[in-house]
C-alpha cells in the first residue's frame, strides 16, 4: 500500500488513521452483508415464488419446483400459470369477491371512524369521557371468546354467510377513531370558529373543512385497512364457511391447495395475484403506512 | 366537561351545548352501536356462555343456554387436550425475546444515515403486510422434504445423509417452524415501532456517549436500551399477547398437528366450537376466558417486570 498523504506524518500516526480507516471500512461492509442476509431472509419466499408463477411448466423437462438452485431460473418465462390460475380455479370469482369485501370494509371504517372522531374532537358533552373510556377499553380487554358470540349474533341477524356478514363487525373500531381523532385535533380551532361564523353547519364542516385537512391521516386509515382486510383468513372464512363461493382470494388460495391436482405452478401465480395489491400500495403508500403505525402508538 | 371559566350559562348558551350534545350522539351513534352489538356484547354473553351447556344442537333448535356453574371448567381440567394447547401456547413464548431483540438490533441497523437503508426498511416490512394464506403457501415449499431449507442445510454440510424431513410434518419441529414463520412476520412490524421510538432519542445524548469513549456496545447498553424502554414494554407486550392468541398460523399451517404438537389453547376455543358434529360454544367459551386470564395474568407480568427494571436502575 502507498501513502497517498502529501503532509509529513509520523510513522505511528499513519499506521493508526490507517488502521481506524480499514475498520471502519470493514464495519461497513459487515454491516451491509448482514442487512443482505436478513433481506435474503425477508423476501426469499416471494422470489421464488415469483420465478415458479412465471416458470414455462411444459418445458421444465420433468424437473420439479424443488431442483435448487435451477428453478429460481425459469428456462422459459411464461404468463400461462396466471391465465390458466385464472380459468381453472375462477380466480376472477375471489378476486371480485375480495375486491367487495375489501372496498365496504375501507369505506364503512373511514365513514364509521370520521363521524364518530368529530364529536369526540371537537364537543363537550355529557358522557364524553365515559365514551373515550369504554373505546379505549376495546383495546385491552380480553376477546378471545367474541368470535364465537358474533357468528351467533350474525346467524340471527340473517348475515352469516354474506359479505356483510365479514364487514360489519369489523368497521367499527378504536384504532380508525383514535386515528381520526388525533387529526381533526390538529385542525386549527380558528378555522372552525370561521366557518361558524359565517353559518355553516356541522357537517359542511366536517366534509368540506375537516375531511380535505386531514386528508393524509384518512388516506393512512383506509391503506391500513384496505391491507388488513384485503389479507384477512380467519374471520371471513368463519363467516362464509356455509358460502365457499363468496370466499375472498385469502381464503380460497388455500382451498385451491387442496383442490384439483396440486399443480405448484399455478398456486404461485394464485398467490402472486392475492399479493399485487397488497405490493402495489405498500410501494406507493410506505410513508402513510409508517406514519399510520406511529400514530397508533403515540 | 365543565367548562372551568366563562361567562354564566345563557339561554342561547345552553341551546347551543343541547345542540352540541344532540349532534355529538348522532355522530356517535352509527360506531356506539356497532362496538355495543359486536365488541360489547360478546364480550359479557361470551363470559356468560362459559358457565352454560350451550350447543349447536340447542341454537339450532332455538333453545337458550343452560347455566351449569363451573361444569365447563371441571371438563377443561379433566381434558388432556386442553393441556396440550395451554403447553404449547406457552411454548409458543419462546418467540417473545428472540422476536423483540432481533427486530430493536435490526431497527439500530437501519436507523443509521447509510445509503439504501429506506429500501431495507421497505424491504423487511413486506412480509408484515404478507396474508397468513400466502405466508403458508410459501413456508410449505421452504419446510418441505425437499424444500429449501433443507436444501440449505444439505449445502451447508449440517444436514446428516438422508436426514431430510418435512419440517411441519415431525412432531418434534413443528411448533418451531411456526415460530420461525411468525418472527419472520413479525420482525419488520416491531422494527418499524423501534424506529420510531430510536428517533425519538437525542442526538446530544448519543454524541455525548462517543465523546466519553464509549463504544458501540456500551452505546446500546448504556443509551439505547434504557431510552427505549417504554417502546420495548409495549411491544414485548404486544408480541406477548399476540404469542398466547397465537391461532390464524397454527390453522394454516399445521391445523394443530401433527400429534397435537402445535395444537394451541385458541385452537382449542376454535375447534370446540366449530370443528366436529357438537358445537360446544359453552365448553369453549370457558376455555376463552382461560386464555384471556392468562394472557391479562402474561400482560401485567410484563408491567411489573419492567418496572421492577426501572427502579433498580
Amino acid at each position: 500500500m502507498i501513502q497517498a498523504s502529501p503532509l509529513p506524518q509520523s510513522r505511528a500516526q499513519m499506521t493508526a488513521a490507517r488502521r481506524a480507516r480499514v475498520r471502519k471500512t470493514v464495519g461497513l461492509a459487515l454491516r451491509y452483508a448482514l442487512l443482505l442476509l436478513i433481506l435474503v431472509f425477508a423476501v426469499f419466499p416471494f422470489v421464488w415464488t415469483l420465478a415458479i408463477a412465471v416458470t414455462d411448466k411444459t418445458v421444465t423437462g420433468g424437473a420439479s419446483i424443488y431442483d435448487f438452485p435451477a428453478s429460481l431460473i425459469p428456462k422459459k418465462v411464461t404468463l400461462n400459470n396466471f391465465v390458466q390460475v385464472y380459468q381453472t380455479f375462477s380466480l376472477g370469482k375471489y378476486v371480485w369477491n375480495s375486491v367487495v369485501i375489501t372496498g365496504l370494509t375501507v369505506v364503512g371504517t373511514l365513514l364509521i371512524s370520521a363521524l364518530a372522531a368529530y364529536p369526540l374532537a371537537r364537543f363537550q358533552f355529557p358522557g364524553k369521557q365515559i365514551i373515550f373510556s369504554l373505546i379505549v377499553l376495546t383495546l385491552v380487554l380480553p376477546n378471545e371468546t367474541n368470535f364465537i358470540v358474533n357468528t351467533l349474533t350474525l346467524n340471527k341477524l340473517k348475515l352469516l354467510g354474506t359479505h356483510l356478514g365479514v364487514v360489519i363487525p369489523t368497521i367499527a373500531g378504536a384504532f380508525g377513531i383514535f386515528l381520526m381523532r388525533q387529526a381533526f385535533l390538529a385542525v386549527p380551532k380558528a378555522l372552525l370558529e370561521a366557518a361558524r361564523l359565517d353559518g355553516a353547519s356541522e357537517w359542511t364542516i366536517l366534509t368540506r373543512i375537516m375531511l380535505p385537512l386531514t386528508k393524509p391521516s384518512m388516506a393512512a386509515l383506509g391503506i391500513f385497512t384496505l391491507v388488513t382486510t384485503w389479507n384477512a383468513y380467519f374471520w371471513p372464512s368463519l363467516v362464509l364457511t356455509a358460502a365457499p363461493d363468496l370466499a375472498p382470494l385469502s381464503v380460497a388460495v388455500l382451498k385451491l391447495k387442496g383442490q384439483f391436482n396440486y399443480d405448484p405452478f399455478n398456486i404461485a401465480a394464485g398467490s402472486l395475484i392475492m399479493m399485487l395489491p397488497v405490493l402495489l400500495v405498500f410501494l406507493f403508500a410506505q410513508r402513510y403506512f409508517m406514519r399510520g403505525l406511529e400514530g397508533a402508538v403515540k | 366537561m365543565i367548562q372551568s371559566s366563562g361567562p354564566r350559562p345563557t339561554g342561547r348558551r345552553i341551546r347551543a351545548g343541547l345542540r352540541d350534545t344532540l349532534l355529538s350522539y348522532a355522530f356517535l351513534a352509527p360506531a356506539l352501536v356497532l362496538l355495543a352489538v359486536f365488541t360489547f356484547y360478546p364480550l359479557g354473553y361470551g363470559a356468560y356462555l362459559g358457565f352454560t351447556k350451550y350447543t349447536g344442537a340447542q341454537f339450532a333448535q332455538g333453545l337458550g343456554p343452560q347455566f351449569i356453574g363451573l361444569e365447563n371448567f371441571k371438563a377443561l381440567i379433566a381434558d388432556p387436550l386442553f393441556w396440550t394447547g395451554l403447553k404449547n401456547s406457552l411454548k409458543y413464548l419462546l418467540i417473545v425475546p428472540i422476536l423483540q431483540f432481533a427486530s430493536l438490533a435490526v431497527a439500530v441497523l437501519v436507523n443509521r444515515n447509510l445509503p439504501g437503508m429506506a429500501f431495507f426498511r421497505g424491504a423487511y416490512y413486506v412480509p408484515v403486510v404478507t396474508s397468513i394464506s400466502l405466508a403458508a403457501v410459501m413456508w410449505e415449499w421452504v419446510y418441505n422434504k425437499e424444500g429449501t431449507l433443507n436444501w440449505i442445510l444439505g449445502a451447508l454440510h449440517l444436514l446428516p445423509q438422508g436426514g431430510a424431513f418435512g419440517w411441519l410434518n415431525n412432531e418434534h419441529t413443528a411448533l418451531y417452524a411456526i415460530l420461525l414463520v411468525t418472527f419472520w412476520r413479525g420482525f419488520g412490524y416491531y422494527m418499524v415501532l423501534y424506529i420510531a421510538g430510536l428517533q425519538s432519542i437525542p442526538e446530544e445524548l448519543e454524541e455525548a456517549a462517543v465523546l466519553d469513549g464509549a463504544n458501540r456496545w456500551q452505546r446500546f447498553w448504556g443509551i439505547t436500551v434504557p431510552m427505549m424502554r417504554p417502546t420495548i414494554l409495549l411491544c414485548t407486550l404486544l408480541s406477548t399477547i399476540a404469542a398466547i392468541r397465537a391461532l390464524e398460523e397454527v390453522l394454516v399451517l399445521t391445523n394443530g398437528g401433527p400429534l397435537n404438537s402445535t395444537y394451541t389453547a385458541l385452537m382449542y376455543v376454535y375447534s370446540k366450537a366449530f370443528q366436529g358434529f357438537n358445537f360446544d360454544y359453552g365448553l369453549a367459551s370457558a376455555a376463552g376466558l382461560v386464555v384471556a386470564a392468562v394472557a391479562l395474568a402474561l400482560s401485567l407480568l410484563n408491567f411489573r417486570f419492567f418496572r421492577s427494571d426501572v427502579e433498580e436502575s
